[in-house]
Protein backbone atom coordinates (compact mmCIF):
# COMPACT_ATOMS: atom_id res chain seq x y z
CA UNK A 1 0.00 0.00 0.00
CA UNK A 2 0.94 3.74 -0.96
CA UNK A 3 1.94 6.27 1.25
CA UNK A 4 -0.53 8.86 1.13
CA UNK A 5 -4.19 8.97 2.32
CA UNK A 6 -5.86 5.43 3.04
CA UNK A 7 -9.52 5.62 4.86
CA UNK A 8 -8.56 4.09 7.98
CA UNK A 9 -10.38 1.57 9.38
CA UNK A 10 -12.08 -0.65 12.53
CA UNK A 11 -13.70 -2.90 14.64
CA UNK A 12 -15.15 -5.96 13.74
CA UNK A 13 -18.86 -5.57 15.03
CA UNK A 14 -19.18 -8.98 13.38
CA UNK A 15 -22.60 -11.26 13.82
CA UNK A 16 -21.69 -13.50 11.42
CA UNK A 17 -24.48 -16.31 10.53
CA UNK A 18 -24.24 -18.89 12.44
CA UNK A 19 -26.17 -22.14 12.18
CA UNK A 20 -25.67 -23.72 15.79
CA UNK A 21 -27.18 -21.93 18.88
CA UNK A 22 -25.07 -21.73 21.94
CA UNK A 23 -26.66 -24.23 24.03
CA UNK A 24 -25.93 -26.54 20.65
CA UNK A 25 -29.51 -26.63 19.70
CA UNK A 26 -30.11 -26.13 16.01
CA UNK A 27 -32.46 -23.19 14.62
CA UNK A 28 -35.08 -23.74 11.52
CA UNK A 29 -33.67 -20.83 9.82
CA UNK A 30 -29.85 -20.04 10.52
CA UNK A 31 -29.83 -17.75 13.26
CA UNK A 32 -27.26 -15.07 13.68
CA UNK A 33 -26.04 -14.78 17.37
CA UNK A 34 -25.88 -11.74 19.37
CA UNK A 35 -22.84 -10.07 18.86
CA UNK A 36 -21.96 -10.65 22.79
CA UNK A 37 -22.58 -14.56 22.61
CA UNK A 38 -20.02 -14.83 19.47
CA UNK A 39 -16.46 -15.29 19.38
CA UNK A 40 -14.29 -14.00 16.81
CA UNK A 41 -11.74 -16.50 15.77
CA UNK A 42 -8.77 -14.32 16.43
CA UNK A 43 -10.71 -13.06 19.09
CA UNK A 44 -10.76 -16.40 20.68
CA UNK A 45 -7.18 -17.04 20.14
CA UNK A 46 -5.81 -13.93 22.04
CA UNK A 47 -8.56 -14.19 25.35
CA UNK A 48 -8.18 -17.68 25.70
CA UNK A 49 -4.45 -17.68 26.39
CA UNK A 50 -3.88 -14.05 27.85
CA UNK A 51 -5.66 -11.48 29.60
CA UNK A 52 -7.16 -9.00 27.98
CA UNK A 53 -4.82 -5.79 27.07
CA UNK A 54 -6.26 -2.40 28.12
CA UNK A 55 -5.46 0.78 26.81
CA UNK A 56 -4.36 4.09 28.87
CA UNK A 57 -8.11 4.91 28.91
CA UNK A 58 -9.00 1.45 30.53
CA UNK A 59 -9.57 2.87 33.72
CA UNK A 60 -11.62 5.84 32.81
CA UNK A 61 -13.95 3.80 30.98
CA UNK A 62 -14.60 1.93 33.81
CA UNK A 63 -15.51 4.93 35.74
CA UNK A 64 -17.41 6.31 33.25
CA UNK A 65 -20.24 3.17 32.89
CA UNK A 66 -18.93 1.96 29.66
CA UNK A 67 -19.96 -1.46 28.36
CA UNK A 68 -16.84 -3.08 28.06
CA UNK A 69 -15.87 -6.05 25.40
CA UNK A 70 -13.46 -7.91 24.33
CA UNK A 71 -12.07 -6.50 20.33
CA UNK A 72 -9.20 -8.37 19.00
CA UNK A 73 -7.40 -9.20 22.46
CA UNK A 74 -8.48 -5.50 23.74
CA UNK A 75 -10.83 -4.62 26.48
CA UNK A 76 -12.65 -1.91 25.08
CA UNK A 77 -15.73 -0.14 25.31
CA UNK A 78 -18.41 -0.70 22.54
CA UNK A 79 -20.88 1.67 24.13
CA UNK A 80 -21.16 4.36 27.05
CA UNK A 81 -24.60 6.15 26.79
CA UNK A 82 -25.90 4.24 23.96
CA UNK A 83 -25.06 3.50 20.24
CA UNK A 84 -27.80 5.49 18.72
CA UNK A 85 -26.85 8.93 21.21
CA UNK A 86 -23.27 8.44 20.40
CA UNK A 87 -23.67 8.05 16.94
CA UNK A 88 -25.70 10.95 17.10
CA UNK A 89 -23.65 13.12 19.04
CA UNK A 90 -21.27 12.46 16.44
CA UNK A 91 -23.03 14.05 13.70
CA UNK A 92 -24.43 17.03 15.02
CA UNK A 93 -22.05 17.98 17.69
CA UNK A 94 -19.04 15.69 19.05
CA UNK A 95 -17.77 12.27 20.40
CA UNK A 96 -14.99 11.40 21.61
CA UNK A 97 -13.06 8.02 20.94
CA UNK A 98 -10.19 5.68 22.29
CA UNK A 99 -8.37 4.28 19.42
CA UNK A 100 -5.27 3.66 21.02
CA UNK A 101 -5.58 -0.17 20.72
CA UNK A 102 -4.33 0.87 17.08
CA UNK A 103 -0.67 0.09 16.90
CA UNK A 104 1.96 2.26 15.53
CA UNK A 105 5.14 1.72 13.71
CA UNK A 106 7.64 3.94 13.48
CA UNK A 107 9.81 3.73 10.53
CA UNK A 108 12.72 5.49 10.00
CA UNK A 109 16.56 5.43 8.09
CA UNK A 110 17.68 6.68 4.39
CA UNK A 111 15.44 4.59 2.39
CA UNK A 112 12.29 4.64 4.75
CA UNK A 113 10.47 5.96 2.27
CA UNK A 114 11.64 3.98 -0.51
CA UNK A 115 10.73 1.05 1.73
CA UNK A 116 7.42 2.10 2.22
CA UNK A 117 6.57 2.67 -1.26
CA UNK A 118 7.61 -1.16 -1.83
CA UNK A 119 5.69 -2.68 1.01
CA UNK A 120 2.67 -4.46 -0.13
CA UNK A 121 1.45 -8.04 -0.57
CA UNK A 122 3.24 -10.65 -3.06
CA UNK A 123 -0.47 -11.03 -4.41
CA UNK A 124 -1.38 -7.67 -4.12
CA UNK A 125 -4.09 -8.65 -1.13
CA UNK A 126 -4.11 -6.52 1.57
CA UNK A 127 -2.78 -7.48 4.40
CA UNK A 128 -3.87 -4.00 6.12
CA UNK A 129 -4.98 -0.45 5.62
CA UNK A 130 -2.43 1.76 7.06
CA UNK A 131 -2.25 5.12 7.60
CA UNK A 132 1.07 6.76 7.26
CA UNK A 133 2.12 9.65 8.38
CA UNK A 134 5.60 11.76 7.13
CA UNK A 135 7.63 13.33 9.52
CA UNK A 136 10.63 15.17 8.21
CA UNK A 137 12.60 12.46 10.00
CA UNK A 138 10.87 9.39 10.09
CA UNK A 139 7.40 8.14 9.12
CA UNK A 140 5.08 6.28 11.45
CA UNK A 141 2.64 3.66 10.50
CA UNK A 142 -0.82 3.03 12.29
CA UNK A 143 -2.44 -0.25 11.95
CA UNK A 144 -5.59 -2.19 12.89
CA UNK A 145 -5.00 -3.23 16.50
CA UNK A 146 -6.33 -7.22 15.26
CA UNK A 147 -3.39 -6.96 12.23
CA UNK A 148 -0.79 -5.32 14.69
CA UNK A 149 1.52 -8.42 14.91
CA UNK A 150 0.68 -9.49 11.50
CA UNK A 151 1.83 -6.09 9.98
CA UNK A 152 4.65 -5.60 11.95
CA UNK A 153 6.02 -8.98 10.68
CA UNK A 154 5.22 -8.05 7.33
CA UNK A 155 6.81 -5.13 7.50
CA UNK A 156 10.44 -6.48 8.91
CA UNK A 157 10.05 -9.42 6.74
CA UNK A 158 9.64 -6.83 3.85
CA UNK A 159 12.54 -4.94 5.09
CA UNK A 160 15.56 -7.20 3.86
CA UNK A 161 18.02 -4.71 1.69
CA UNK A 162 16.74 -1.60 3.16
CA UNK A 163 18.60 0.50 5.30
CA UNK A 164 15.31 1.21 7.58
CA UNK A 165 14.98 0.55 11.28
CA UNK A 166 11.07 -0.35 12.66
CA UNK A 167 10.22 0.27 16.15
CA UNK A 168 6.70 -0.57 17.33
CA UNK A 169 5.89 2.58 19.72
CA UNK A 170 2.30 0.96 20.30
CA UNK A 171 2.65 0.72 24.29
CA UNK A 172 3.44 4.55 24.42
CA UNK A 173 1.25 6.31 22.62
CA UNK A 174 -2.32 6.75 22.97
CA UNK A 175 -4.61 7.76 20.05
CA UNK A 176 -8.12 9.83 20.91
CA UNK A 177 -10.32 10.68 18.41
CA UNK A 178 -12.32 13.98 18.41
CA UNK A 179 -15.31 13.58 15.90
CA UNK A 180 -18.08 15.71 14.94
CA UNK A 181 -18.95 19.73 13.76
CA UNK A 182 -17.59 21.08 16.94
CA UNK A 183 -14.59 19.17 17.76
CA UNK A 184 -12.18 22.25 16.60
CA UNK A 185 -14.44 24.19 18.87
CA UNK A 186 -13.98 21.79 21.67
CA UNK A 187 -9.80 21.86 20.65
CA UNK A 188 -8.86 24.90 20.03
CA UNK A 189 -8.64 26.37 23.34
CA UNK A 190 -6.25 24.18 24.62
CA UNK A 191 -4.24 23.96 21.01
CA UNK A 192 -0.77 25.85 20.89
CA UNK A 193 -1.61 26.76 16.96
CA UNK A 194 -4.53 27.69 14.80
CA UNK A 195 -6.07 24.59 14.27
CA UNK A 196 -8.22 25.90 11.06
CA UNK A 197 -4.75 26.12 9.00
CA UNK A 198 -4.66 21.71 9.68
CA UNK A 199 -6.51 20.64 6.07
CA UNK A 200 -8.18 17.24 6.21
CA UNK A 201 -5.43 14.90 5.83
CA UNK A 202 -3.02 17.03 7.14
CA UNK A 203 -0.93 17.16 10.72
CA UNK A 204 1.46 18.75 13.14
CA UNK A 205 3.09 18.17 15.52
CA UNK A 206 1.74 20.49 18.64
CA UNK A 207 -0.10 20.45 22.47
CA UNK A 208 -2.87 20.05 23.79
CA UNK A 209 -3.14 21.33 26.84
CA UNK A 210 0.59 22.01 27.46
CA UNK A 211 0.89 18.02 26.57
CA UNK A 212 2.89 17.12 23.48
CA UNK A 213 0.50 15.70 20.54
CA UNK A 214 0.59 14.70 16.88
CA UNK A 215 -2.76 16.42 15.94
CA UNK A 216 -4.23 14.90 12.78
CA UNK A 217 -7.41 16.32 10.65
CA UNK A 218 -7.82 12.67 10.58
CA UNK A 219 -10.80 10.34 11.31
CA UNK A 220 -13.39 7.53 10.27
CA UNK A 221 -16.45 8.92 11.04
CA UNK A 222 -17.33 11.25 8.17
CA UNK A 223 -17.14 13.93 10.38
CA UNK A 224 -15.11 16.84 10.47
CA UNK A 225 -12.65 15.83 13.54
CA UNK A 226 -8.93 15.41 14.59
CA UNK A 227 -7.21 12.13 15.59
CA UNK A 228 -4.76 13.24 18.71
CA UNK A 229 -1.62 11.33 19.09
CA UNK A 230 -0.26 11.39 22.75
CA UNK A 231 1.99 9.77 25.46
CA UNK A 232 0.22 7.40 26.48
CA UNK A 233 0.73 8.76 30.52
CA UNK A 234 -1.16 11.96 29.48
CA UNK A 235 -4.61 10.26 27.85
CA UNK A 236 -6.60 10.37 30.84
CA UNK A 237 -6.04 13.80 31.59
CA UNK A 238 -6.98 15.08 28.28
CA UNK A 239 -9.81 12.94 27.61
CA UNK A 240 -11.10 13.49 31.15
CA UNK A 241 -10.22 17.59 30.10
CA UNK A 242 -12.29 17.63 27.11
CA UNK A 243 -15.27 15.35 28.15
CA UNK A 244 -15.50 17.90 31.27
CA UNK A 245 -16.19 21.69 28.45
CA UNK A 246 -19.66 22.17 28.52
CA UNK A 247 -21.28 24.76 26.53
CA UNK A 248 -22.70 28.28 27.72
CA UNK A 249 -26.17 25.83 28.80
CA UNK A 250 -23.95 23.91 31.14
CA UNK A 251 -24.12 20.74 28.48
CA UNK A 252 -20.97 18.92 27.61
CA UNK A 253 -20.11 18.98 24.17
CA UNK A 254 -18.62 15.67 23.62
CA UNK A 255 -19.78 12.52 25.23
CA UNK A 256 -17.53 10.03 24.94
CA UNK A 257 -18.16 6.72 22.68
CA UNK A 258 -17.65 3.47 22.06
CA UNK A 259 -17.07 1.05 19.02
CA UNK A 260 -20.70 0.36 17.86
CA UNK A 261 -21.12 3.97 17.12
CA UNK A 262 -17.76 4.25 15.57
CA UNK A 263 -18.86 1.13 13.08
CA UNK A 264 -22.08 2.59 12.31
CA UNK A 265 -20.42 5.96 11.67
CA UNK A 266 -17.67 4.77 9.61
CA UNK A 267 -20.41 2.54 7.55
CA UNK A 268 -22.78 5.41 6.67
CA UNK A 269 -19.26 7.77 5.83
CA UNK A 270 -18.61 4.68 3.20
CA UNK A 271 -15.13 3.78 4.83
CA UNK A 272 -13.70 0.38 4.65
CA UNK A 273 -13.43 -2.06 7.50
CA UNK A 274 -10.74 -4.18 7.53
CA UNK A 275 -12.34 -7.99 7.78
CA UNK A 276 -15.22 -6.97 6.20
CA UNK A 277 -14.68 -4.61 3.26
CA UNK A 278 -11.02 -5.70 3.31
CA UNK A 279 -8.83 -8.75 3.79
CA UNK A 280 -5.83 -10.66 2.03
CA UNK A 281 -7.71 -12.37 0.02
CA UNK A 282 -9.27 -8.55 -1.64
CA UNK A 283 -7.04 -6.38 -3.63
CA UNK A 284 -7.20 -2.79 -3.74
CA UNK A 285 -9.16 -3.13 -7.49
CA UNK A 286 -12.25 -5.35 -5.79
CA UNK A 287 -12.16 -3.06 -2.82
CA UNK A 288 -12.88 0.36 -5.37
CA UNK A 289 -9.39 1.46 -3.95
CA UNK A 290 -7.90 1.51 -7.19
CA UNK A 291 -7.12 5.08 -6.96
CA UNK A 292 -4.67 4.23 -3.61
CA UNK A 293 -2.57 2.27 -5.74
CA UNK A 294 -0.13 4.14 -8.32
CA UNK A 295 0.27 1.21 -11.00
CA UNK A 296 2.91 3.99 -12.76
CA UNK A 297 5.06 4.60 -9.42
CA UNK A 298 6.68 1.50 -11.08
CA UNK A 299 7.45 -2.41 -9.91
CA UNK A 300 5.99 -3.02 -5.86
CA UNK A 301 5.07 -6.15 -4.89
CA UNK A 302 1.86 -7.61 -5.96
CA UNK A 303 2.17 -4.81 -9.19
CA UNK A 304 2.07 -7.29 -11.47
CA UNK A 305 -1.12 -8.58 -10.34
CA UNK A 306 -2.84 -5.30 -9.97
CA UNK A 307 -1.93 -4.67 -13.57
CA UNK A 308 -3.50 -7.95 -15.47
CA UNK A 309 -6.55 -7.32 -12.87
CA UNK A 310 -6.92 -3.45 -14.47
CA UNK A 311 -6.51 -4.67 -18.19
CA UNK A 312 -9.17 -8.33 -17.76
CA UNK A 313 -11.75 -6.67 -15.56
CA UNK A 314 -12.61 -7.49 -12.11
CA UNK A 315 -14.59 -10.01 -11.33
CA UNK A 316 -16.57 -8.73 -8.09
CA UNK A 317 -17.00 -5.36 -7.29
CA UNK A 318 -17.80 -3.37 -3.60
CA UNK A 319 -21.02 -1.66 -3.93
CA UNK A 320 -23.32 -0.14 -1.33
CA UNK A 321 -26.80 -1.35 -1.09
CA UNK A 322 -30.10 -0.32 0.72
CA UNK A 323 -33.10 -2.00 1.47
CA UNK A 324 -36.93 -1.35 1.41
CA UNK A 325 -38.15 -3.73 3.32
CA UNK A 326 -37.68 -4.26 7.05
CA UNK A 327 -34.91 -6.28 7.38
CA UNK A 328 -31.06 -5.41 7.79
CA UNK A 329 -28.21 -6.98 5.97
CA UNK A 330 -25.59 -8.68 8.30
CA UNK A 331 -21.59 -9.50 7.95
CA UNK A 332 -21.45 -12.48 5.89
CA UNK A 333 -25.08 -12.19 4.49
CA UNK A 334 -25.75 -14.26 0.91
CA UNK A 335 -26.56 -11.95 -1.99
CA UNK A 336 -28.28 -13.43 -4.38
CA UNK A 337 -28.96 -12.80 -8.15
CA UNK A 338 -32.04 -14.79 -9.44
CA UNK A 339 -32.09 -16.53 -6.77
CA UNK A 340 -28.98 -18.33 -7.09
CA UNK A 341 -26.00 -17.04 -4.75
CA UNK A 342 -23.82 -14.38 -6.16
CA UNK A 343 -21.82 -12.29 -3.83
CA UNK A 344 -21.92 -11.57 -0.31
CA UNK A 345 -22.17 -9.04 2.76
CA UNK A 346 -19.41 -7.11 3.85
CA UNK A 347 -21.28 -5.10 6.60
CA UNK A 348 -24.61 -4.28 7.26
CA UNK A 349 -26.65 -2.09 9.53
CA UNK A 350 -29.83 -0.35 10.44
CA UNK A 351 -28.62 3.65 9.11
CA UNK A 352 -28.78 5.96 12.31
CA UNK A 353 -28.71 8.96 10.06
CA UNK A 354 -31.04 7.84 7.42
CA UNK A 355 -33.40 5.43 9.23
CA UNK A 356 -32.99 2.35 6.36
CA UNK A 357 -31.01 -0.64 5.94
CA UNK A 358 -27.83 0.07 4.59
CA UNK A 359 -24.84 -2.59 3.60
CA UNK A 360 -21.70 -3.18 1.47
CA UNK A 361 -21.73 -6.13 -0.54
CA UNK A 362 -19.14 -7.56 -3.16
CA UNK A 363 -21.10 -8.73 -5.67
CA UNK A 364 -20.51 -9.52 -9.64
CA UNK A 365 -19.88 -6.46 -12.03
CA UNK A 366 -22.46 -6.65 -13.91
CA UNK A 367 -24.86 -5.91 -10.74
CA UNK A 368 -22.52 -3.06 -9.44
CA UNK A 369 -23.53 0.26 -11.35
CA UNK A 370 -25.88 2.41 -9.51
CA UNK A 371 -29.78 1.19 -9.58
CA UNK A 372 -29.29 -2.25 -9.91
CA UNK A 373 -31.07 -4.82 -7.93
CA UNK A 374 -30.51 -8.28 -6.41
CA UNK A 375 -31.69 -9.71 -3.34
CA UNK A 376 -30.10 -10.46 0.41
CA UNK A 377 -30.75 -13.99 1.57
CA UNK A 378 -31.67 -12.32 5.20
CA UNK A 379 -32.31 -15.87 7.45
CA UNK A 380 -33.72 -17.42 4.71
CA UNK A 381 -36.07 -14.89 3.20
CA UNK A 382 -34.89 -13.29 0.22
CA UNK A 383 -35.25 -9.14 0.81
CA UNK A 384 -34.91 -7.04 -2.52
CA UNK A 385 -32.27 -4.95 -2.92
CA UNK A 386 -30.73 -1.95 -5.18
CA UNK A 387 -27.45 -0.21 -5.32
CA UNK A 388 -27.07 3.05 -4.28
CA UNK A 389 -23.85 5.52 -4.39
CA UNK A 390 -21.14 5.14 -1.93
CA UNK A 391 -20.94 7.12 1.00
CA UNK A 392 -24.71 6.68 2.47
CA UNK A 393 -23.94 9.50 4.40
CA UNK A 394 -21.88 12.68 3.33
CA UNK A 395 -21.58 15.87 5.70
CA UNK A 396 -23.16 18.43 4.82
CA UNK A 397 -21.44 21.79 4.14
CA UNK A 398 -21.45 24.05 7.09
CA UNK B 1 -23.97 -0.56 29.94
CA UNK B 2 -24.49 2.81 30.46
CA UNK B 3 -28.62 3.50 30.13
CA UNK B 4 -29.33 -0.20 31.90
CA UNK B 5 -26.77 0.67 34.90
CA UNK B 6 -27.95 4.05 35.55
CA UNK B 7 -31.24 3.05 35.70
CA UNK B 8 -31.63 0.00 37.49
CA UNK B 9 -30.24 1.17 40.84
CA UNK B 10 -33.39 2.85 41.22
CA UNK B 11 -36.32 1.38 39.22
CA UNK B 12 -38.99 3.71 39.34
CA UNK B 13 -40.75 1.21 37.64
CA UNK B 14 -40.14 -1.68 40.60
CA UNK B 15 -41.20 0.76 43.06
CA UNK B 16 -44.72 1.32 41.09
CA UNK B 17 -45.22 -2.08 40.61
CA UNK B 18 -44.78 -2.57 44.01
CA UNK B 19 -42.25 -5.99 43.48
CA UNK B 20 -39.53 -6.22 45.10
CA UNK B 21 -36.41 -6.90 42.40
CA UNK B 22 -33.05 -8.23 42.47
CA UNK B 23 -30.77 -5.84 41.15
CA UNK B 24 -27.12 -7.01 39.60
CA UNK B 25 -24.81 -4.43 38.67
CA UNK B 26 -26.33 -3.82 35.37
CA UNK B 27 -29.29 -5.55 34.93
CA UNK B 28 -33.05 -5.40 36.89
CA UNK B 29 -34.52 -9.20 37.32
CA UNK B 30 -37.80 -8.69 38.76
CA UNK B 31 -38.92 -11.94 41.49
CA UNK B 32 -42.37 -12.19 40.56
CA UNK B 33 -41.08 -13.49 37.14
CA UNK B 34 -39.83 -16.41 35.52
CA UNK B 35 -36.58 -16.51 32.96
CA UNK B 36 -34.99 -18.86 30.23
CA UNK B 37 -31.50 -19.13 29.52
CA UNK B 38 -32.48 -17.29 26.47
CA UNK B 39 -33.42 -13.95 28.42
CA UNK B 40 -36.63 -14.36 27.97
CA UNK B 41 -39.40 -13.74 30.82
CA UNK B 42 -43.11 -15.35 31.70
CA UNK B 43 -45.04 -13.01 33.71
CA UNK B 44 -47.32 -15.68 35.56
CA UNK B 45 -50.75 -17.00 34.13
CA UNK B 46 -53.66 -14.54 34.52
CA UNK B 47 -57.23 -16.73 34.97
CA UNK B 48 -57.40 -17.21 31.58
CA UNK B 49 -54.03 -18.75 31.77
CA UNK B 50 -52.44 -16.50 29.59
CA UNK B 51 -48.70 -15.22 30.21
CA UNK B 52 -46.59 -12.40 28.82
CA UNK B 53 -43.71 -12.70 27.27
CA UNK B 54 -40.65 -10.16 26.56
CA UNK B 55 -36.79 -10.47 26.92
CA UNK B 56 -35.23 -9.33 30.19
CA UNK B 57 -33.54 -6.51 31.05
CA UNK B 58 -30.26 -7.75 30.57
CA UNK B 59 -30.63 -9.17 27.24
CA UNK B 60 -32.05 -5.60 25.87
CA UNK B 61 -29.02 -4.33 27.23
CA UNK B 62 -26.63 -6.73 25.76
CA UNK B 63 -28.34 -6.14 22.26
CA UNK B 64 -28.20 -2.35 22.69
CA UNK B 65 -30.57 -0.13 20.58
CA UNK B 66 -33.35 -2.27 19.08
CA UNK B 67 -34.87 -1.42 15.36
CA UNK B 68 -36.64 -3.86 14.66
CA UNK B 69 -39.20 -6.49 16.58
CA UNK B 70 -40.23 -9.41 14.02
CA UNK B 71 -43.87 -10.69 16.21
CA UNK B 72 -45.64 -13.69 14.67
CA UNK B 73 -49.30 -13.54 14.17
CA UNK B 74 -52.37 -13.83 16.61
CA UNK B 75 -53.35 -17.09 16.58
CA UNK B 76 -50.05 -18.88 15.80
CA UNK B 77 -49.16 -21.74 17.84
CA UNK B 78 -46.07 -22.17 19.09
CA UNK B 79 -43.82 -25.48 21.33
CA UNK B 80 -41.97 -25.11 23.93
CA UNK B 81 -38.36 -23.37 22.68
CA UNK B 82 -39.88 -23.10 19.30
CA UNK B 83 -38.38 -19.96 17.53
CA UNK B 84 -41.58 -17.00 17.49
CA UNK B 85 -39.98 -14.15 16.47
CA UNK B 86 -36.67 -11.78 16.23
CA UNK B 87 -35.41 -8.94 17.43
CA UNK B 88 -33.09 -6.73 15.52
CA UNK B 89 -30.71 -4.21 17.33
CA UNK B 90 -28.29 -1.92 15.33
CA UNK B 91 -25.35 -4.24 15.93
CA UNK B 92 -27.05 -7.55 16.14
CA UNK B 93 -30.13 -9.62 15.63
CA UNK B 94 -31.47 -12.27 17.93
CA UNK B 95 -33.74 -14.82 17.81
CA UNK B 96 -36.96 -15.45 20.46
CA UNK B 97 -37.85 -18.12 21.81
CA UNK B 98 -40.98 -19.21 23.07
CA UNK B 99 -40.35 -20.41 26.72
CA UNK B 100 -43.54 -22.29 27.05
CA UNK B 101 -46.10 -24.30 24.27
CA UNK B 102 -48.93 -22.66 23.80
CA UNK B 103 -51.68 -19.96 21.29
CA UNK B 104 -50.58 -16.40 21.25
CA UNK B 105 -53.46 -14.46 22.40
CA UNK B 106 -52.04 -11.22 21.61
CA UNK B 107 -49.17 -9.30 20.24
CA UNK B 108 -47.50 -6.02 21.36
CA UNK B 109 -48.41 -3.86 18.39
CA UNK B 110 -46.63 -0.80 19.60
CA UNK B 111 -43.11 -2.47 19.20
CA UNK B 112 -43.67 -2.05 15.27
CA UNK B 113 -43.44 2.01 15.48
CA UNK B 114 -41.73 1.78 19.08
CA UNK B 115 -38.98 -1.01 19.24
CA UNK B 116 -37.09 1.16 21.74
CA UNK B 117 -39.62 0.51 23.89
CA UNK B 118 -37.74 -2.94 24.25
CA UNK B 119 -34.94 -1.05 25.48
CA UNK B 120 -36.68 1.37 27.72
CA UNK B 121 -39.02 -0.52 29.52
CA UNK B 122 -38.44 -4.20 29.03
CA UNK B 123 -41.16 -5.60 31.75
CA UNK B 124 -43.89 -3.39 31.17
CA UNK B 125 -44.82 -1.24 27.64
CA UNK B 126 -41.57 -3.41 26.30
CA UNK B 127 -43.69 -6.39 26.42
CA UNK B 128 -43.52 -9.08 23.33
CA UNK B 129 -46.30 -11.46 23.05
CA UNK B 130 -49.61 -12.98 25.46
CA UNK B 131 -49.86 -17.01 25.32
CA UNK B 132 -52.17 -18.93 26.49
CA UNK B 133 -50.22 -22.17 27.90
CA UNK B 134 -50.97 -25.53 26.72
CA UNK B 135 -49.11 -27.66 28.76
CA UNK B 136 -46.50 -26.76 31.99
CA UNK B 137 -44.29 -24.10 32.66
CA UNK B 138 -41.77 -26.48 34.99
CA UNK B 139 -38.49 -25.54 33.49
CA UNK B 140 -38.38 -21.91 34.01
CA UNK B 141 -36.04 -20.27 36.09
CA UNK B 142 -36.47 -18.40 38.99
CA UNK B 143 -34.69 -14.84 39.52
CA UNK B 144 -32.38 -15.90 41.69
CA UNK B 145 -31.03 -18.55 39.03
CA UNK B 146 -31.52 -16.42 36.27
CA UNK B 147 -29.09 -14.02 38.17
CA UNK B 148 -27.00 -16.53 38.50
CA UNK B 149 -26.80 -17.32 34.72
CA UNK B 150 -25.75 -13.89 34.14
CA UNK B 151 -23.34 -13.85 36.54
CA UNK B 152 -24.98 -10.82 38.46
Amino acid sequence: MTAGKAPHSRWKSRTTSGHRLHDGRRSPHRPERPYWQFTLPNRQLVTDVAPLLKTPLHAAHVARGAKMVPFAGWDMPVQYAGLLVEHKAVRERCGLFDVSHMGEVLVRGPDAAAFLDHVTDAHAHIVDDFLIYRFPEHFLVVVNASNREKDIAHLRAQATGFHVVIEDLSDWIALIAVQGPEAQALLQPFADRDLGAIRYYRFEEGAIAGRAATISRTGYTGEDGFELYVNATDAQPLWDLLLDVVDSNGVPIAIPCGLGARDTLRLEAGLCLYGNELDDATTPLDAGLGWLVKLAKGPFLGSDVLAAQKANGVTRKLVGFTMDERAIPRHGMTVLVDGVAAGVVASGTQSPTLGVPIGTAFVPPSHAAVGSTFAIDVRGRAVPARVVPLPFYKRPAR
Amino acid sequence: MGQAAAGNLTDPRAVARGTSTLTTAVATIPTDLQYTKDHEYVKAADDQGVVTIGITDYAQGELGDIVYVELPKVGASFGAHDVFGTVEAVKAVSELFSPVAGEIVAINERLDKEPALVNTDPYGDGWMIKVRVAGGTDDLMSADAYRTLIGG
